[in-house]
């Protein structure tokens, strides 16, 4: 299995608020999964919790990746081991040239991992050929990380460095918003070009047509920290014309 | 006009600092001068405005004299792959035996105990001219010391343009005190790099930039070290060009004062400091840029990283005079503190009486941002590296005030160094 969540309960650290309530999810190699689900149902709490941002407390409940309890490894351990994440607000770094700040990253990854650092001609023949599918330009790259990207640019942004980072479980943080069709359809190509036997995904959308682009396998239906109903595409479309009202009654 | 106890206190550091003899009159007579103005100001006191965030104590004791020591003949190059002509002092005193030759076009470098027993023209307008001229509003009782009782330092005359900059590196072995000033003259359309290294308890580098000229100074202070005072007073004629960078790092106390004056139009002066101070590293940077002549410009930018108990001070200001108008004088200083325990202090000020001027200041004081931080680390950058990665950004817009590629690139390499070896 891929990755496994169990009964995962989440809080915020310095309040109270309970976020996740009890969350089961598990993910199959080479598999695509969507969860969608209302406002305030704790979708991008539950990317973050994987990617092991500080700010949250799990009370209970347990996630393993690969079969490994992930619960306690820094975000750069969860980096190396192959878990992404693609965030819904790229951060701008003033300052840290976009390819320095790629080519840093892979070498740590390879680091951690035991292999050698890839070299700067290898490095740059690898990023225009990923960066040329995504229509990224030499000027994109030249830049400090996301500083005056636009919101379409960003997201290509962060396929890019799933493309070079190669990792096996990407999480998609709505992607999809603040993007028109034409960037949306960018986007959706380059993940499907990432889809292989030993990589999956969990694509975190608030909107269906994303997945109009990108099919998935699983459709998780999230509402108020927990999931409520799993189904195959259909329920994607389902909730786009019957909305999310009767899942929220059902989980009341 | 001093109190009496300042006063007294002053007399007290003179007491143990004789009157260097055989020099010219005028030289001696720029001595009394410096004497005389240090008596009026008197010793520099915790209570003074001026010396707010930092105590003067360590600074304004009796000086001793330096032990005997004896320092390596080979240094390794603190400014990358630059090749400049080396001119050491060792506890205070010239080596001629361990500097590179002294000759080249366009420069004449002679020993400052030398140029005083001399009547030499540059000498006399730019020893204790400059320095007293840089007291306008507060006085400045370490540097009217220096001049008063330095016996050693350079005179630089800058008539073309060298090919090969100067690096002056002073090392200081065992405890004590070294006192140098250097004095420097840029003729029009001449121009001067000065690399500085090492360490004096008091220094005073007076340079006078004549119409036209260049003056690029980029110095570096890092190291165990004891307490220092390190004075740049710059008189900027028309056209011409000033900048002046420093990387700091850590030091019991650091006090750097740059005070520059425009005296003629369409110049042009910069300042910059690279700040990271861990422990109890206390380390003062104080401007005084003065504009005094029309459609200059002026740029303070200032990086401080402190962790630890670090103290970084910033006390930066901008006057200009009714005369000056179109200036731009832009002041900012920065700080990024990597700890709980570390401080950061900015005094800005802008004084002006011209009404077509343009000047701002910002000041800004945080740790490192946290979401950048954790953006790297989702990527695989570990935490060390990820914070190591962002302070190099920040502090680098001070870092590109250098013009030599190579040497803002050796000062990186610094950065990083600091970064690496920090506790």
């Amino acid at each position: 299995m891929m990755l496994e969540i169990k009964n995962l309960h989440v809080k915020l650290e310095e309040e109270d608020t309970v976020i996740l309530k009890g969350l089961d999810l598990t993910v199959e190699a080479g598999t695509m999964h969507a969860i969608m689900g209302p406002n305030g149902s704790g979708k991008s709490t539950l990317a973050y919790v994987l990617s092991g941002r500080e700010g949250y407390e799990v009370t209970d409940g347990s996630i393993t990746f690969d079969g490994e309890d992930i619960m306690d490894a820094e975000p750069e351990e969860r980096a190396a081991a192959g878990l992404f994440l693609a965030f819904q607000y790229p951060v701008e770094i003033p300052g840290v040239g976009n390819m320095t700040f790629m080519r840093t990253a892979l070498n740590a990854q390879r680091k951690a991992r035991g292999q050698d650092e890839i070299s700067a001609p290898d490095f740059m023949k690898l990023v225009r050929e990923k960066a040329k599918s995504l229509n990224i330009g030499a000027d994109m790259l030249k830049r400090p990380v996301n500083m005056g990207f636009s919101g379409g640019e960003k997201k290509r942004n962060e396929i890019l460095q799933m493309a070079i980072l190669e990792p096996r479980m990407c999480v998609l943080d709505e992607t999809d918003s603040g993007l028109d069709v034409d960037a949306m359809k960018l986007v959706a190509d380059g993940v499907n070009a990432l889809r292989s036997p030993d990589r999956s995904f969990l694509v975190i959308t608030h909107y269906q047509r994303l997945l109009d682009h990108i099919t998935p396998d699983v459709v998780h239906i999230m509402v108020d920290g927990r999931v409520v109903e799993s189904g195959g595409p259909d329920l994607a479309l389902r909730v786009e014309t019957e909305g999310y009202a009767d899942l929220v009654g059902s989980a009341a | 006009m001093a109190t009496d106890a300042k006063r007294r206190d002053a007399e007290a550091l003179l007491h143990h600092l004789p009157l260097p003899d055989a020099e010219a009159g005028w030289a001696r007579e720029a001595r009394a001068a410096a004497r005389a103005r240090l008596l009026d100001a008197g010793a520099p006191a915790r209570r003074d405005e001026y010396w707010k965030y930092t105590d003067p104590r360590p600074l304004a004791a009796p000086l001793r004299p330096v032990e005997e020591g004896e320092a390596s003949p080979e240094i390794a190059s603190q400014f990358g792959d630059v090749r400049p002509r080396r001119q050491r002092f060792v506890n205070g005193v010239y080596r001629a035996d361990l500097s590179d030759d002294r000759g080249q076009e366009g420069l004449r470098i002679a020993r400052l105990r030398d140029v005083l027993r001399q009547d030499i023209g540059f000498a006399r307008e730019v020893f204790g001219r400059i320095e007293a001229a840089g007291h306008e509003k507060v006085a400045r009782p370490l540097a009217m010391l220096n001049t008063a009782a330095a016996r050693e330092g350079l005179a630089l005359h800058a008539t073309g343009r060298p090919a090969e900059p100067v690096h002056l590196r002073h090392d200081q072995i065992g405890e004590g005190a070294s006192l140098l000033h250097h004095v420097i003259r840029v003729e029009p359309g001449a121009e001067l790099v000065l690399l500085e290294s090492g360490f004096a308890s008091n220094s005073v580098i007076e340079v006078d930039v004549a119409d036209g000229g260049s003056f690029h100074h980029v110095r570096i202070q890092e190291g165990k070290r004891a307490a220092e005072a390190a004075h740049l007073f710059a008189r900027i004629g028309a056209r011409a060009r000033f900048k002046s960078f420093t990387f700091t790092a850590d030091g019991a106390l650091t006090r750097n004062e740059t005070v520059i004056e425009f005296a003629g139009d369409g110049a042009t002066g910069h300042v910059a400091g690279a700040i990271m101070g861990e422990g109890d590293a206390h380390i003062d940077n104080t401007v005084f840029v003065t504009h005094g002549s029309q459609g200059c410009e002026s740029r303070q930018v200032f990086k401080h990283v402190l962790t630890g108990e670090a103290k970084g001070i910033f006390q930066g200001k901008i006057f200009v005079r009714p005369i000056a108008q179109k200036t731009d004088g832009f002041q900012m200083s920065q700080a990024v503190l990597l700890s709980d325990g570390a401080e950061f202090a900015a005094k800005p000020e802008l004084e002006i009486y011209a009404d077509d001027v343009k000047c701002s200041h910002g000041s800004t004081t945080g740790a490192l941002d946290e979401t950048a931080l954790f953006y790297l680390r989702s990527r695989g950058v570990p935490y060390p590296q990820a914070e190591a990665m962002l302070v190099a950004a920040f502090v680098d817009e001070a870092i590109r005030e250098i013009e030599l590629e190579t040497v803002a690139d050796a000062m990186r390499g610094h950065v990083q160094a600091w970064m690496a070896a920090r506790g």
